[in-house]
């Protein structure tokens, strides 16, 4: 399966003067940034600065209250929503189903027919796609690695992936890091919003500091005062 | 226009005096009815004045879901409000003219219920404005408006057919109208619909005023330097 | 248009074993509807002559409410783990969402139609007098009325404080000419005076006005924030 990948040099993602407003309280405060592709963006910041927003705009959830997103060279996101997997805090699945049961479900949404393709996706984050619990019996590290294998189902371009290894064992965690550095040696472009930036250490391409609704920095090392930019 | 609001509400008022004058003691008094048949003069024009701003209400939530202009939601919001108070003098004028002419307060005859029905249905539009979180209320109140103009037609078709299967309490007056009648109820009209707009427009003011606060706060979030936590 | 109906169909597929293993809707309509079953012939104890005048009238007062319980919880599985921004972030159109849930409601309200009948027959004591078969077309246009706005109501509702409660302040006023034509319609049925045919045309212009209106807005509805 492959996907037109942006031809070299043009950005995946263009961002300009992006403000978000929740009421009174901006979550972006005028962000402008361009994102290459091919690479594995890490998005650092304190609780609040605007991380999850941000990529809830890349993923078209969030409507920016003024600015623009231009995905894949198009403002309209939803022309380019096969391109995108989006990995949320929440794990998106249908607790009382299975881990296939879902994926099968999520597939036909991307006009994914037959179960070979949701069981490889099962199998690309370490599970067993004839496991029939019910995902709500999953242990939480279990639910996450599912989720991301609903978010890969479809083989997107650009990977959104929110906390993926919150409450993930050290053993599971780099594993999944082994796996979204492949994904990002394919050509994939990812963004991983994190609080556990060290997981990523040697696969991060460049690191993006958020504070306030805003992004304070892009370095290309993990920065060591990790957290709130002072 | 801020400097013609008091002109224009000394105007109205006048024309509202005007229009009293006119129903209380220019129009003739009714044969059947007596005096109590005046309140007519401030039902049915209060009636028309509600199908105005109701029509208004309809028109900008279409522009509203078009174009998202926010001044378009603005009006609509003015509108339902200034068209249900104008519902609501329909409906308490109506049994009062009820009680002593046909010797009830209510009844369910099809204008009356279905009115009623209206009533409730920007009732409902006001409270699902009221009870929606942030920025997609407009939306939300706008997709409703053209349920609640999509829905009108049938309720007074259903009504009208289900009611007129029952007998019907005969409207007092009868007969044809005399042109003195109507020339009193086009001023009543007219005082009532520059009153309304009056107060439509108050209340459009009002809303652009609130959502330009809380635009100015939300750019003062934005400049000022973020606190630390 | 093939992915169109596949997309609706799997959804419904999947919401329907949802509803099989949790049997969250099913079980608490069927016992509001039968809870109000009881109540009514408890507060009114008519000879099967009245019966047949009110009946009408209970029966659908008793499925209105037992499909806001439904309609109440069609929406709230897809809130549970925010899997409603798996669907949004798709490709899929938001339209089949909306059919598989209307359709969802609509068997689940017939469900509750077919095993409440034979129970308002017995406790009323119910003959119909006219042609009975009128019925049928009077249960699923009735029933489609109040689910198709029914589900958009519950979507809308979504974005509100205190959605339970919200869903029957929007749809009980919007439903009055729908609720008097399918009431007039099993009357007449009931009573066998008159042709019910109007009533069944002005419910099936109500259908078909208000299924085009969801169709048309429920996407600006559900991607509304």
């Amino acid at each position: 399966m492959t996907h037109s990948q942006p031809t070299n040099g043009s950005s995946v993602i263009v961002i300009s003067g992006l403000v978000k407003q929740f009421g009174r309280f901006a979550a972006l405060r005028g962000i402008s940034a361009e994102f290459s592709p091919g690479n594995l963006y890490v998005i650092l910041g304190d609780n609040g600065a605007g991380k999850t927003t941000l990529l809830r705009t890349f993923a078209g959830l969030a409507r920016p209250t003024r600015g623009k997103v231009i995905l894949l060279g198009t403002h309209d996101l939803s022309s380019v929503s096969a391109q995108i997997g989006y990995m949320a805090h929440p794990s998106l699945l249908y607790d009382e189903l299975s881990g296939m049961e879902n994926l099968r479900y999520f597939g036909r949404l991307y006009g994914i027919e037959g179960d070979q393709r949701c069981a490889d996706a099962i199998r690309k984050v370490h599970l067993d796609p004839s496991l029939a619990r019910p995902v709500g019996q999953y242990s939480q590290g279990m639910r996450q690695r599912m989720s991301l294998a609903r978010a890969l189902l479809h083989d997107p371009g650009i990977l959104l992936l929110d906390e993926p290894f919150s409450n993930v064992d050290a053993c599971s965690a780099s594993e999944m890091v082994n796996l979204l550095g492949t994904i990002r040696d394919a050509g994939k472009t990812l963004f991983v919003v994190t609080h556990q930036a060290a997981l990523l250490d040697g696969v991060a391409d460049e690191f993006v500091l958020m504070g306030a609704g805003k992004i304070v920095s892009r370095p290309l090392e993990r920065p060591l005062l990790e957290g709130a930019p002072r | 226009m801020k400097k013609a609001f008091p002109i224009l509400a000394i105007l109205t008022a006048a024309l509202l005096g005007y229009a009293f004058y006119e129903a209380m003691f220019v129009a003739p008094t009714d044969q059947m009815q007596g005096d109590v048949y005046r309140i007519i003069y401030y039902h049915v024009p209060s009636g028309w004045t509600m199908f105005v701003f109701f029509f208004t209400n309809f028109i900008a939530s279409i522009v509203y879901l078009i174009r998202r202009n926010p001044k378009a939601d603005a009006v609509a919001v003015a509108a339902a409000e200034v068209g249900l108070v104008f519902c609501t003098v329909v409906l308490v004028t109506g049994p009062l003219w009820a009680r002593p002419v046909w010797g009830i307060w209510w009844t369910w005859d099809w204008r009356l219920t279905s009115t009623l029905v209206l009533w409730l249905i920007y009732a409902s539009y006001l409270i699902l404005r009221r009870f929606s979180t942030g920025g997609q209320t407009p939306v939300l109140a706008a997709a409703l408006a053209v349920f609640g103009a999509l829905d009108m037609p049938l309720v007074y078709f259903s009504i009208w057919f289900f009611r007129t299967q029952h007998p019907q309490p005969v409207v007092g007056g009868g007969g044809s109208i005399d042109p003195s009648m109507l020339r009193v109820w086009m001023i009543s009209w007219a005082a009532f619909l520059c009153f309304g707009w009056l107060v439509f427009w108050l209340r459009y003011r009002l809303e652009i005023f609130k959502r330009e606060v809380e635009e100015t706060h939300s750019l003062e979030a934005m400049l000022e330097e973020p606190r630390f936590r | 248009m093939s992915s169109f109906w596949a997309i609706t169909s799997a959804t419904l597929a999947k919401d329907l074993r949802l509803e099989w293993r949790s049997k969250d809707a099913i079980n608490s309509m069927l016992f509001f509807a039968l809870l109000v079953v009881v109540i009514f012939s408890f507060s009114f104890d008519p000879t099967a002559e009245e019966s047949r005048h009110i009946a009408g009238g209970l029966v659908w007062v008793a499925f209105l409410f037992a499909a806001v319980v439904a309609l109440n919880q069609t929406w709230a599985r897809e809130m549970r783990n925010a899997v409603l921004d798996a669907y949004r972030v798709s490709p899929a159109p938001a339209n089949p969402l909306f059919l598989a849930k209307a359709f969802g409601n609509f068997i689940f309200v017939s469900i509750i139609q077919a095993l409440m009948t034979p129970l308002f027959t017995v406790f009323y004591n119910l003959r119909p007098l006219g042609p009975a078969w009128q019925l049928i077309p009077v249960a699923i246009l009735g029933s489609w009325a109040l689910v198709v706005n029914g589900t958009f109501f519950a979507a809308m509702s979504l974005h509100t404080r205190s959605r339970e409660i919200m869903l029957p302040i929007l749809l009980f006023p919007f439903s009055i000419p729908a609720l008097v034509a399918m009431v007039q319609a099993t009357n007449t049925i009931l009573t066998g005076q008159d042709s019910a045919k109007f009533w069944i045309v002005l419910l099936l212009t109500y259908d078909v006005v208000f299924t085009v209106a969801c169709l048309l807005l429920f996407e600006t509805v559900l991607d509304a924030e």
